[in-house]
């Protein structure tokens, strides 16, 4: 494999590293361990604020959590898939334009 | 950084409202010029896009035992500068709030603040910083994906502390007391942020390199190595 490529993969090991590593050294805390830190946020205003009302509630909410974790996974995948299909398309584009060159050149 | 549908005082939410909304305007001309006089950059536009699309819905375990999500917003602001990205990100942070009950309508103006303008615009003056201070494009990448990161949730956290001082220590009591929930668990993930868009760009300087040239990424000719 060319260096280019080492590179890449490297990028993406140090990324997963920092992934695995609060869950296989049990970083986790609190009764919900690794909990959303939004979440603590709103918990710490209501803990501090007890007379503090929401006065606005959110339109639509997603009446389960599976039902949310779904939209976040399509969310996600809408995202991923895009940008999936852009690189397919500029690397077909390049050897394009490449060979077109290396025909006139 | 999503500050939940209501929990911002009204006026400090419209307050957030004023203040974010002449960079969208502005920034929704910018993306208009950009489309009109650069047509070819319409797909790089989408995949910047896309990229934030992603990243902000993935949430990431960090070392203080809570979770948290990358912003994404690094990259587009490198590619096409903070106003558009500003428009980009305030499309995300809309379809969360609508579709997902992630973050909200009423603090979508401070959430719009903290992500789709102080983090582009942090991701971009330290991209510059770190080039014209003679710095690889990798470095300013990851410099610029990184601390965009870290100031957007920044500024989340000095939004909250605004809205709700400590009762007994007040504004400074609360922005350490967010600032632990927040800015700590968000050191790994923007180190990851900021490899996640090194890695973007490095593939994009070998797929896309005349957008990137004509982006002002890549010198022309010369300089493909990310």
């Amino acid at each position: 494999m060319r260096r280019f490529s080492w590179v890449n993969l490297l990028l993406l090991f140090a990324v997963l590293l920092l992934v695995v590593m609060p869950l296989a050294f049990g970083l986790g805390s609190g009764e919900e361990p690794f909990s959303g830190a939004d979440a603590l946020a709103e918990q710490a205003i209501v803990d501090d604020h007890p007379d503090y009302q929401p006065w606005f509630s959110p339109i639509y909410e997603p009446p389960s959590a599976e039902l949310e974790s779904g939209l976040f996974a399509l969310q996600a995948a809408l995202g991923a898939g895009l940008l999936g299909y852009y690189f397919g398309v500029a690397r077909t584009r390049q050897r394009q334009r490449d060979a077109a060159g290396w025909q006139r050149g | 950084m999503h500050i939940a549908e209501g929990y911002l005082p009204p006026e400090q939410a419209a307050a957030w409202f004023v203040v974010s909304a002449p960079f969208v305007v502005h920034g929704s001309r910018a993306l208009v010029r950009q489309i009109r006089t650069d047509p070819d950059s319409k797909l790089l536009l989408g995949a910047a896009g896309a990229f934030t699309f992603a990243l902000s819905a993935l949430k990431i375990p960090s070392v203080t035992g809570s979770s948290s999500h990358p912003t994404g917003t690094g990259l587009g602001a490198v590619l096409f500068r903070p106003p558009v990205m500003s428009v980009l990100g305030s499309i995300v942070l809309l379809f969360q709030a609508l579709l997902l009950a992630h973050g909200g309508l009423s603090t979508l103006g401070a959430n719009i603040f903290s992500m789709a303008i102080v983090g582009p615009w942090v991701a971009y003056g330290s991209y510059t910083m770190v080039r014209r201070a003679g710095g690889g494009l990798g470095p300013a990448v990851f410099a610029a994906a990184a601390l965009g990161s870290l100031a957007t949730y920044g500024v989340t956290v000095a939004q909250l502390a605004l809205a709700f001082p400590d009762p007994a220590s007040g504004i400074a009591g609360a922005l350490a007391k967010f600032g632990g929930i927040f800015a700590v668990t968000q050191i790994p993930l923007a180190i990851s942020e900021g490899l996640l868009t090194v890695l973007v760009v490095r593939l994009l300087s070998r797929t896309s390199r005349d957008d990137l040239r004509r982006l002002g990424l890549l010198r022309p000719a010369a300089e493909v190595r990310a």
